[in-house]
């Protein structure tokens, strides 16, 4: 009993914090869905009406809404596959024997995940300029036509797919390093002796020993890329057409820009259930896969 | 003992944060926000100001442009508003609504320094909401046409075009002159102000019933945007965008480009000097002769809250003498809002800013509603995708006009609620 209250004590200062911090805002935000305070009410409370589930029936027939959820699936349903291969293709590179200069590699593709996200946005449009930028000079040496990358709707997602997977991969390449550093030398040796090639070492030893933390990086990784918003708020800002316009940078303009903070809560929640369901699945497929 | 031992701690804590609090400041303090480079460049007359005003000390904060927004409504919201600030006039219906501005109108009805018939009239128009004034313009700002003289005079014309149809004849005269892989008109794709400025060139206002609904499928706003979508229909406007407006505009990928006083200064800057003679101003043509354009700039305002109105209110007036304005347009490059700035041998010689001068005088406010800004820009977003041939001009007015309905719906139910009191 005295130890169940001593464990209290050193739990509460964070409990109350993070209730202070935490629970509460998501409470009042979670009111505040159900509102439609704005910028009238902001000037007098009398102005606030209740509107129950208005803010996001509405919000379920704004097309533009729609677009962005369509537009954030897109970049998690290519960015998130695409950023687990290159950062464990750059992890299996980095922890193979006979890369050299493995500190210097390590260094320059850990380099963009600490450096700011506004600077190297700065540089990518201009390697992504339709007409002086080097990525097309590149295209275009192969024969391929010019890409206008940023102003076609077409191509603009593709573009800051690209720019978040190199920006991003090597956080999760140092995870991997982790991962694939504890896997014990013994089973490779194992392996090789019962004839498995590289490929085969792959396939039934690296690949199973890794998948723990396969499931965490993909979970961290889904639950980060769906919070997309500072990649099109820097390179596009959601344009051209609205192509790049993603959930959380449609809930920042309701939110900051039109101060229609009811409206913008309800997305936040919405973009909450559906991270919520999809980590859901992942983790059930997961289970899956085990047995 | 623990509980002593923190007690005191915390004791001592709340003395020391008081005793910081508590120290007296000689004298009236005023806080002053201002954005970007005004916000830079005002701290230089604020001496003089102190100097002729003993007593009275000015604590210049600068907001980025970009946080303005954001920071004054947090600031409103958080209760901690400078005494005055400097206000995108279009930004004055969204605070008036808030009550976070003092009225202006006695004090200026005192006041020997400020004259309302000597500023242009539509900018003053602009710190009008609801039959009070809110503000007082500080610089102005508009657009106008920036093009190449030498290109039109090669394909054939001497004067700039004044209207409509001699614009677009003669950007087609270009557009033929200089090839498939250059155009005749820059219009930025982010920027909703060129649009904006021909639609005001119309008699028929953009809201409509008092500013409850969108009025975009008027036959006006129609002809607007028919204009707007025709230049790039006809190729006559690149759809890319563009990272080096000056290279370009030297280089003669575009001809003409709208765009505002700013681009005066970046221009000379930026233009190598045999180009210096080749490019000038216009007044902006209209659909019979010059016309209209956007009434933007930058207002002082007086808080509501401020505790210090009358020294607050000196500031204001300090900086709206003539000669504080002939300054700041030295040291800034900012327009003055008054006319008799512009008798000034600085202005009245730069033949740069003599379009300027002519398009300040037919400047229109936009619309006086706090959603107005949400509405531009669905506006900007709707043309754009009539540019990308997504939509019609008939169904983009249709759209528009939803859009605008459904932002507006809260007003009109405070509307409603006011008049049934």
């Amino acid at each position: 009993m005295n130890s169940q209250r001593a464990a209290w004590c050193f739990v509460a200062p964070a409990l109350l914090v993070i209730s202070v911090f935490f629970f509460l805002p998501v409470l009042a935000a979670l009111i505040m869905s159900l509102t439609d305070f704005d910028i009238y009410a902001l000037a007098d409370l009398r102005n606030l009406r209740f509107v129950g589930l208005r803010n996001y029936i509405q919000l379920l027939q704004t097309p533009l809404f729609w677009q962005a959820l369509g537009n954030t699936l897109y970049f998690v349903v290519v960015g998130v596959p695409l950023s687990i291969a290159a950062s464990l293709g750059a992890a299996l590179l980095l922890h193979s024997r006979l890369t050299w200069f493995k500190g210097l590699f390590r260094t320059a593709f850990f380099a963009p995940v600490v450096t700011s996200l506004v600077a190297v946005a700065v540089i990518w449009r201009y390697l992504l300029h339709t007409r002086y930028g080097m990525i097309n000079y590149g295209l275009q040496e192969l024969g391929i036509p010019a890409i206008d990358w940023l102003n076609d709707p077409q191509w603009a997602m593709p573009a800051i797919i690209l720019f978040a997977v190199w920006k991003n991969f090597g956080y999760n390449m140092i995870i991997f390093l982790a991962g694939l550093q504890s896997i014990p030398e013994d089973l490779y040796e194992a392996a090789g002796l019962d004839g498995a090639g590289t490929w085969q070492q792959f396939r039934f030893v690296t690949w199973p020993m890794l998948g723990p933390t396969l499931l965490m990086v993909s979970i961290l990784s889904m639950t980060g890329y769906f919070q997309l918003f500072a990649e099109p708020y820097v390179m596009t800002q959601g344009g051209p057409v609205q192509s790049t316009v993603s959930v959380l940078y449609f809930m920042y303009e309701q939110g900051f820009k039109w101060w229609n903070l009811g409206a913008a809560s309800a997305v936040a929640f919405v973009l909450f259930a559906i991270m919520f369901g999809v980590t859901l699945l992942q983790l059930r497929f997961a289970k899956g896969g085990e047995v | 003992m623990t509980r002593l031992v923190s007690i005191a701690l915390l004791l001592s804590l709340v003395a020391l944060l008081s005793s910081c609090s508590q120290r007296q400041e000689q004298g009236v303090v005023l806080k002053f926000w201002a954005m970007g480079r005004e916000g830079e460049v005002v701290t230089a007359l604020i001496p003089e100001f102190e100097r002729t005003h003993p007593g009275v000390r000015v604590e210049v904060q600068q907001l980025p442009w970009t946080a303005a927004h954001e920071k004054l409504l947090t600031a409103f919201a958080g209760e901690v508003m400078p005494d005055v600030f400097q206000l995108g006039n279009t930004w004055i219906p969204e605070l008036e609504v808030l009550n976070a501005l003092a009225p202006l109108d006695g004090y200026v009805a005192a006041s020997a320094v400020v004259r309302q018939d000597d500023y242009f009239p539509g900018i003053w128009d602009t710190n009008v909401v609801n039959g009070r004034l809110w503000g007082l313009p500080w610089y102005v700002d508009t657009r106008v046409m920036f093009y190449r003289q030498d290109m039109l005079k090669r394909a054939g014309f001497n004067t700039p075009p004044q209207t409509w149809a001699g614009w677009m004849k003669a950007m087609t005269a270009i557009k033929r002159m200089v090839g498939p892989d250059n155009y005749a008109i820059l219009l930025p794709s982010d920027e909703f102000e060129p649009l904006l400025a021909l639609a005001l060139q119309q008699d028929e206002p953009l809201l409509r019933n008092g500013d409850r609904y969108g009025n975009f499928r008027s036959a006006g706003f129609q002809r607007s945007l028919q204009l707007y979508a025709d230049m790039y229909a006809q190729k006559l406007a690149p759809l890319n965008r563009i990272t080096n407006v000056y290279h370009e505009f030297g280089m003669g990928y575009v001809s003409f480009y709208i765009s505002g006083p700013w681009n005066m200064g970046e221009f000379k800057r930026r233009l190598p000097a045999e180009q210096q003679d080749k490019w000038m101003t216009a007044i902006l043509p209209g659909p019979a002769g010059p016309a209209a354009s956007v009434a933007g700039g930058s207002s002082l305002v007086l808080a509501a809250s401020s505790r210090h109105k009358t020294e607050a209110w000196q500031l204001i007036e300090y900086l709206s003498r003539t000669d504080s304005m002939a300054r700041f347009n030295e040291l800034t490059g900012d327009l003055p809002p008054r006319r008799s700035n512009w008798t000034l041998p600085k202005l009245a010689q730069d033949v740069y800013a003599r379009a300027f001068a002519q398009q300040f005088e037919r400047v229109r406010p936009t619309p006086k509603v706090p959603e107005w800004e949400q509405i531009a820009t669905e506006m900007r977003l709707v043309a754009e995708r009539v540019t990308h041939g997504e939509l019609t001009v008939a169904q983009a007015a249709e759209l528009l006009d939803a859009k605008a309905d459904h932002i507006l719906e809260k007003r009109r139910w405070m509307l409603a609620r006011k008049e049934a009191r």
